[in-house]
């Protein structure tokens, strides 16, 4: 689009200063900073805040919105999207709950959700790679067909029939800490894709992939492999996502996680990740996604409808990026000599 | 689009397969509607069925409208349905808190208000070169958010609005239902618009080639500030039309509506990279999406099943025009030969 040149050279300039510099004005430091004050401001004043109960539920509400934003981080570092996650919990929460239903062993019925995750991730990545066509556009009919999947393998129906081991674990905390259980595969997770995008040439793909398809061609790196694999990852986190849904409220429904895909959006780009792709981390993505929700718990305690949330959401989102082009403006017109304000003589060097 | 070709027959061409891909999805919304009546002729031929055919996808017509246009300049509005929310309640207040105002006043209201919320995307996205769908979701939820705040667990009920007004959702002039009107007259200033008027033309050039439409001497900020500013607007008039139709309006007034939205328009052939579609394709999509709704049942199909079969409808149509931009591409390729 018309910003991708100025997005390129500026990561390109960062380098020219400072290592401190570059670490602590950048905005994920900043999402960062904005985390720890949120979260002292609110310790402070809020009574209840401190405890360790609203850690744990806090963890436990927006586990899937983590664990979806590690996949959506590498396939919007590309360049591309994919707003079908949201109906993919919903559909995966549903296999499951069908299938256990019919009378398999939950951990079967928990694979089979997993594998549907893969296949639908491979349909996203089929017609995205090999078919050629817009992820936007892609998704958001998968996002229309899984859902309809989902509500029409149920219909109304909800299947609450879960061994009970299994949806205690889903609530459970490390013992002695307030940390819920779903936090270990999170961080394995998270060591996984960090490892993955810093680590490997895959993940040096994916930026290039997002910073220049072409240039990225010609060095060798397979655009259309990387993609299809990014899409496959997605579908098979958010399925994941799906069967920890269905565990922590003991519920397959059809309308599960309806409008998640958002959601997950909103804290991968409040993270600092480009839309134009080529430019994101995931620390900065991950302490987005706590921000919003420490943001959440917090309204919630001072009885703020949870649906102030979104304002709050949507405004940061807004202002994040705007502050950023506003930032980038008043670079340009400062290092830019030949257009004085106006009464001020410039002194070229 | 076909500006830079100079062989007249080429372009000829290729707008007859421009016309050929609307007409392929009117055909489908006929075929859709055909069937639906042979299982069930009281879908066609009784007075409630023929108003529900043009009735109910009306307000999203209009939206799918103000949508194409957006989408056409390369971006993407998916705030419309914050913004009809917010309008369709504004509606509502107005009615309670002014009594006696006319009608006419609050529909411009609701338009000006809409118009507004989209100005405040359009200056966003414009002045501040940021992604539209970035901005767009902001504003999805800030201005849900807003519309919560404002309405709480309040609620505008049929009562609350004046009689005329709830008249003008199911009323009828000569059997067609007058929101229906409204639409299509609004459909065929904006078609008129896009495809005669200079302005038209330059959204389809900004969609094409943004850089290219800057170096040539458009006015790209201004006229995607003017597509988002006619986006919003649309959805304002929607926002009116739901509460003349639906006669409650709650803070969850048009939630999810923009990705029927984008669905409609892209099932119209218009392009999610810009520079391609028109709003008839848009407005037609629409109608498709929400005819296959209630079709379904009648065609012995689950309605559970019906957002599954608009996912494949989407799907298909975006193969469709891949599969036909590729031939047309080819096409072109063999002409330059050719010549």
């Amino acid at each position: 689009m018309t910003t991708a040149t100025t997005a390129t050279t500026r990561v390109i300039r960062d380098y020219d200063k400072p290592l401190w510099r570059r670490l602590l004005l950048t905005r994920e430091a900043a999402i960062v900073a904005l985390l720890i004050i949120v979260a002292v401001v609110s310790a402070a004043s809020i009574r209840g805040f401190g405890q360790p109960i609203t850690l744990t539920y806090l963890l436990l509400d927006i586990a899937p919105i983590l664990l979806i934003a590690l996949p959506m981080t590498l396939i919007m570092i590309t360049g591309e999207i994919d707003l079908s996650v949201g109906s993919m919990v919903g559909l995966s929460s549903v296999v499951t709950g069908a299938l256990v239903q019919a009378g398999l062993p939950f951990e079967i019925a928990a694979l089979a959700a997993l594998f549907v995750g893969v296949v639908g991730g491979a349909f996203n990545g089929f017609l995205v790679t090999v078919v050629g066509l817009p992820s936007l556009a892609v998704t958001i009919g998968t996002l229309a067909l899984f859902r309809g999947l989902a509500v029409g393998l149920l219909g109304t129906a909800a299947v609450t029939d879960f061994p009970e081991f299994w949806t205690d674990l889903a609530k459970a905390k490390i013992a002695g800490t307030p940390i819920p259980v779903i936090t270990i595969p999170f961080l394995v997770l998270v060591a996984v894709f960090v490892v993955l995008l810093h680590f490997t040439p895959f993940g040096r793909g994916v930026y290039a992939v997002g910073l220049s398809k072409d240039a990225a061609h010609f060095s060798g790196v397979n655009v259309e492999r990387t993609k299809f694999t990014l899409f496959v990852l997605s579908g098979v986190v958010a399925a994941f996502a799906g069967i920890f849904y269905t565990l922590r409220y003991g519920s397959a429904r059809g309308d599960n996680a309806t409008g998640l895909e958002l959601q997950v959006i909103a804290a991968v780009v409040l993270g600092g990740v480009s839309v134009f792709g080529g430019r994101g981390q995931i620390y900065g993505v991950i302490a987005a996604a706590l921000l919003i929700g420490s943001l959440a718990s917090a309204l919630r305690l001072v009885n703020v409808t949870s649906d102030v949330i979104n304002i709050i959401t949507g405004t940061l989102l807004v202002i994040s990026v705007v502050a950023a082009s506003f930032l980038a403006w008043l670079q340009k017109a400062r290092r830019r000599p030949g257009r004085p304000p106006a009464g001020v003589t410039t002194t070229a060097p | 689009m076909t500006t830079a070709i100079p062989v007249s027959s080429l372009t000829k061409r290729i707008s007859g397969l421009g016309r050929a891909r609307e007409f392929g999805i009117l055909l489908a919304l006929v075929l859709v509607v055909t069937a639906a009546t042979l299982n069930n002729p009281k879908f066609l031929f009784s007075p409630d069925g023929w108003r529900d055919l043009l009735l109910t996808p009306s307000i999203l017509v209009l939206v799918a409208v103000g949508q194409a246009i957006v989408l056409v300049t390369r971006n993407v509005d998916l705030s419309v349905g914050s913004v009809m929310g917010l309008t369709a309640y504004l509606t509502g207040r107005l009615f309670i808190d002014i009594p006696g105002i006319p009608i006419v006043l609050v529909v411009i209201a609701a338009v000006v208000f809409g118009g507004l919320l989209g100005l405040i995307n359009g200056a966003l996205v414009a002045f501040a070169k940021v992604p539209a769908m970035v901005i767009t979701l902001g504003t999805l939820y800030a201005y849900r958010g807003i519309n919560v705040l404002w309405t709480g667990s309040d609620r505008v009920n049929a009562s609350d609005m004046p009689k005329d007004f709830l008249a003008l959702g199911t009323g009828q002039i000569a059997g067609i239902p007058i929101l229906a009107i409204v639409a299509l007259v609004v459909l065929a200033i904006a078609a008129w618009y896009m495809k005669n008027t200079r302005g038209g033309r330059e959204y389809y050039a900004i969609g094409s080639d943004p850089a290219a439409a800057e170096l040539y001497g458009l006015r790209v900020t201004r006229r995607v500030l003017t597509a988002f500013v006619l986006s919003g607007a649309l959805a304002g008039l929607a926002g009116v039309f739901y509460a003349a139709r639906y006669g409650t309006i709650n803070s969850q007034a048009g939630a999810g509506w923009e990705l029927d939205a984008v669905g409609a328009a892209v099932i119209g052939g218009v392009a999610i990279t810009g520079g391609i579609g028109s709003v008839w394709g848009a407005a037609i999509g629409a109608v498709l999406l929400l005819t296959i709704n209630r079709a379904l049942p009648i065609l012995g199909i689950p309605d559970f099943w019906q957002r599954a079969v608009v996912g494949l409808l989407i799907i298909g149509a975006i193969v469709l025009d891949r599969v036909l931009a590729v031939r047309q591409k080819r096409r072109l390729i063999e002409a330059r030969d050719e010549s």
